[in-house]
């Protein structure tokens, strides 16, 4: 057959292109199940990982059974929707696109050595794609206990190190909110008179040099993550408070 | 010829000898590493040079990545030479090498989950490696399924020998590591010695490999032009 017809040509492209499509959706299909269960089982590493427990990816199912007590699905007014699996059915990269009113965030608490701890799920833009992670807050609701973050592309040595532990560790202890009770968030800061991050109280860590924007993302992330929960924290410190009074 | 069979590496493949292995074959594995070497010589695959050199263990992964599609690309190309259509040759090709790139994607993601995250975007980028289809057009589309085998182990290996050796000085002397680990002591430190974080910038990328080809050509002299 002539090489250069059109029929061959068309032929020829239909051929591959059906070829090609179907060798890619089997592979794709059959390893999705794999695909998923080591995404849910990071998903668990990385919100152990936050409370101060490190395990390897296969561990890490066995652990969140044990230390994670609550899983809610929180709305924008702080009420619980018991309808909703927060660990399997938000996805916060969806949720963030819906109307407010209708979306839910996660909030894991864990309970560790009879200290209660709060994770949130952030998610946010760095420089070239989305970054997210997770935060969690002691029993104040407000000190830090520890961060845990991941990128789908920052730049290797650069924005890519908000992942390495010396950025996350600088986060432990800041507290998000300021004096007054306003939320202040972290701020993620070239030059902010305090690179070695002794004052726990400014709301500050040392930035990246080269990576400005992932920082901003960072920064941006947190505080507009943390906003969705007010509501909820604000109940929660309320119960507390009268629990407290309750037992004096 | 005399000056560069003083390279170890070429000396270690140049005595390869077998019934496999005919001299022109090697020369389709020695060429790419100095005297045809994709990026020095041919300019090629520049873009991914910068992207992925600013530590070693992308630059690692990343190679043995461009090993594997440019040998598998090269042999499907190359079986399919007498068969692929004149005018849409360039699409086939592209096709051949986005699935195979989706093709590792896939596996790394299910059975090596941990690297498939050390290299997020930088294998999607072996796509846009201009190396990949220029091989293809080049030599895969006129020879034999062994011949561009070689070729393509030979290509791959040649980029990936600067990649590393870009990566090498940026992350020593950018960040101090090599592999992640600190090699600069403390102490050096102490003596005021700082990280040059300009390595880290893409500029620096080009510049170091300005500087090998600069090496290479002294060296080298067969690859300096006339004029």
């Amino acid at each position: 057959m002539d090489r250069d017809s059109n029929f061959y040509t068309f032929l020829f492209a239909t051929v591959m292109v059906l070829a090609v499509a179907s060798v890619l959706a089997f592979t794709s299909q059959s390893l999705k199940d794999l695909q998923r269960e080591n995404v849910r089982k990071e998903k668990m590493q990385n919100i152990l990982s936050t409370v101060g427990i490190n395990v390897s990816r296969e561990e890490s199912e066995e652990l969140y059974r044990k230390y994670i007590v609550e899983e809610l699905a929180l709305k924008i007014d702080g009420s619980v929707n018991e309808s909703i699996n927060p660990f399997s059915d938000i996805e916060l990269a969806k949720e963030i696109k819906k109307d407010y009113s209708k979306q839910h965030f996660p909030l894991y608490v864990a309970e560790i050595e009879n200290e209660k701890y709060y994770i949130i799920e952030l998610r946010g833009v760095g420089l070239w794609d989305a970054i997210w992670g997770y935060m969690s807050l002691k029993n104040d609701l407000n000190t830090i206990k520890g961060v845990s973050f991941d990128h789908k592309g920052e730049t290797a040595g650069l924005g890519a190190e908000i992942t390495k532990d010396w950025f996350k560790d600088s986060f432990v202890d800041e507290k998000v909110f300021d004096l007054d009770g306003n939320l202040a968030g972290i701020t993620v800061l070239k030059g902010n008179n305090d690179p070695d991050n002794n004052d726990k109280n400014d709301h500050e860590v040392d930035a990246i040099s080269g990576s400005t924007i992932t920082g901003d993302g960072v920064t941006d992330m947190i505080k507009e993550r943390l906003n969705n929960y007010l509501a909820y924290f604000d109940n929660l410190s309320v119960n507390n408070n009268l629990n407290k009074n309750e037992k004096i | 010829m005399k000056k560069f069979n003083k390279n170890p590496l070429l000396l270690f493949i140049s005595s390869i000898k077998g019934p496999i292995l005919s001299k022109k074959d090697r020369k389709l594995l020695k060429d790419p590493l100095d005297d045809n070497n994709p990026i020095t010589v041919q300019v090629l695959g520049i873009c991914s040079a910068l992207a992925i050199t600013v530590q070693l263990k992308p630059a690692v992964v990343m190679t043995i990545s461009v090993i594997f599609v440019m040998a598998c690309s090269n042999v499907i190309i190359s079986v399919l030479r007498n068969l692929i259509p004149n005018r849409i040759r360039i699409i086939v090709f592209l096709v051949v090498i986005s699935s195979l790139v989706a093709l590792v994607d896939q596996f790394l993601k299910a059975y090596a989950y941990d690297v498939s995250k050390e290299l997020s975007i930088f294998i999607g980028l072996i796509v846009t490696n201009c190396i990949v289809m220029g091989r293809l057009e080049a030599f895969a589309l006129g020879n034999g399924v062994w011949k561009s085998f070689l070729d393509g182990v030979g290509n791959a290996f040649g980029y990936g020998i600067i990649l590393i050796a870009v990566a090498f000085f940026r992350e020593l002397l950018g960040s101090g590591n090599l592999w992640g680990i600190q090699v600069i002591p403390d102490f050096v430190y102490d003596f005021g010695y700082e990280n040059n974080g300009l390595m880290l910038l893409s500029p620096m990328a080009l510049i170091t490999v300005g500087i090998i080809i600069w090496i290479q050509r002294s060296r080298n002299r067969t690859l300096i032009e006339d004029n």
